[in-house]
């Protein structure tokens, strides 16, 4: 069966708490999931307290504050800053977002931090998403053709390219794949919304020749059919994308080939 | 032992079942068929409420009732064992045990869906 219970290694013990310096008025307090696989403690929850009138307004500007000023084992991944890199995705006050995007001013009383759910974790926030980044390789998210390559570019009509509206922006921060219960029992198997998001914006895409194949690839109970329209998918992308969708419409397209 | 396959080699996995379109129609024709006569039944348990044996027997040797009765329990019982399906598929890892579970999920799909015509012509024909 599933499992439902943290194994006991697993389970999150009260760690060390930071406090602010003396005389912050404007403090909050950041309650941080911290893991190391360099001893064999359990994990833990570390609190920070950060004086926000020394401190930007975004829950990223806050981790790295506490990294450069108060703790610098803390470990997570940061790139851009403005929410298009996907690196800074974790859950925060119990939703997956982007923590460059979340401001602080969103979260009420102690903000919660962890890493993406239901994923091994490498170190504190940082998760291991090689068979996330696997199954995006499988879907081949390129274009593919069979008929002769053209003088110059593959041509597209201005309708058939605003298809690829709402799909192409994907970042791949993975907060929607590792929101879905199904992903959580079964990401083995199952594609994930992500994957299949980006899977749909190819078999949209009207330059591209291997639609059948791409449809032959997906049809199976456990890469395309464990998405029970859960939705927490949709609600977590923090692009506003709608993998929901995009997985029902390539389940229309499974249903319009055989009929 | 280490699992020394490569990430792609782990996500292929025994490839393509090449089916599950099937099931998701059927699952959909079924649940569209249900709604009409899930409230058929209500309205027959509502009119026959307080009934007794014979006009519950009458009242079931009409051919459209007994027709209705039938569709319900072959539409009910097969969205039921293809919704057990999917939900054993979810939540039941260990391969032997899923077998298992999928196996007894069919006879006693069976099973319930033979004893309900049973008694549904037993008494509609019954004397």
């Amino acid at each position: 069966m599933v499992q439902l219970t943290l194994p006991k290694n697993s389970t999150v013990t009260e760690g060390e708490t930071f406090k602010a310096a003396p005389g912050a008025k404007n403090v909050r307090r950041f309650r941080v999931y911290r893991w190391s696989p360099d001893d064999t403690a359990n994990p833990r929850i570390d609190t920070y307290e950060v004086d926000l009138d020394q401190c930007g307004p975004m829950v990223l500007d806050a981790l790295i504050k506490i990294k450069n000023e108060t703790d610098q084992t803390l470990t997570f991944r940061r790139s851009c800053r403005e929410g298009i890199c996907g690196s800074c995705a974790m859950n925060i006050d119990g939703e997956n977002t982007l923590a460059c995007t979340k401001g602080i001013g969103e979260v009420k009383g102690d903000v919660r931090i962890y890493p993406l759910p239901h994923m091994p974790v490498i170190k504190d926030l940082v998760p291991d998403l090689t068979n996330f980044y696997a199954q995006h390789a499988f879907i081949e998210p390129w274009l593919q053709t069979k008929s002769a390559e053209p003088e110059k570019e593959w041509r597209q009509s201005h309708d058939d390219r605003e298809k690829l509206d709402g799909l192409y922006e994907c970042i791949l921060c993975a907060c929607c794949s590792t929101s879905c219960p199904s992903y959580w029992w079964n990401g083995d198997r199952y594609l994930g919304p992500a994957a299949l998001l980006q899977a749909y914006r190819w078999l949209i895409d009207s330059r591209d020749e291997a639609t059948g194949e791409r449809l032959d690839a997906l049809e199976d109970p456990f890469r395309l059919y464990r998405c029970h329209t859960i939705m927490n998918c949709t609600r977590a992308c923090p692009k506003g994308l709608n993998p929901a969708k995009a997985i029902a419409e390539i389940k229309k397209m499974m249903v319009e080939r055989q009929s | 032992m280490a699992d020394m396959r490569t990430p792609l080699s782990r996500v292929i996995g025994l490839g393509s079942a090449k089916s599950g379109a099937h099931h998701f129609w059927l699952q959909r024709v079924t649940a569209a068929a249900n709604v009409p006569l899930a409230l058929f039944l209500i309205a027959s348990l509502v009119a026959l409420s307080g009934a007794d044996y014979l006009t519950v027997r009458t009242y079931l040797g009409h051919p459209l009732a007994v027709i209705a009765l039938l569709a319900l329990i072959l539409s009910g019982v097969w969205h039921m064992r293809l919704g057990m399906q999917v939900i054993i598929e979810d939540y039941v890892i260990a391969e032997g045990l899923k077998t298992l579970s999928l196996l007894l999920n069919i006879f006693f799909s069976a099973a319930i869906g033979i004893a309900c015509i049973y008694a549904a012509l037993k008494i509609g024909f019954g004397s």
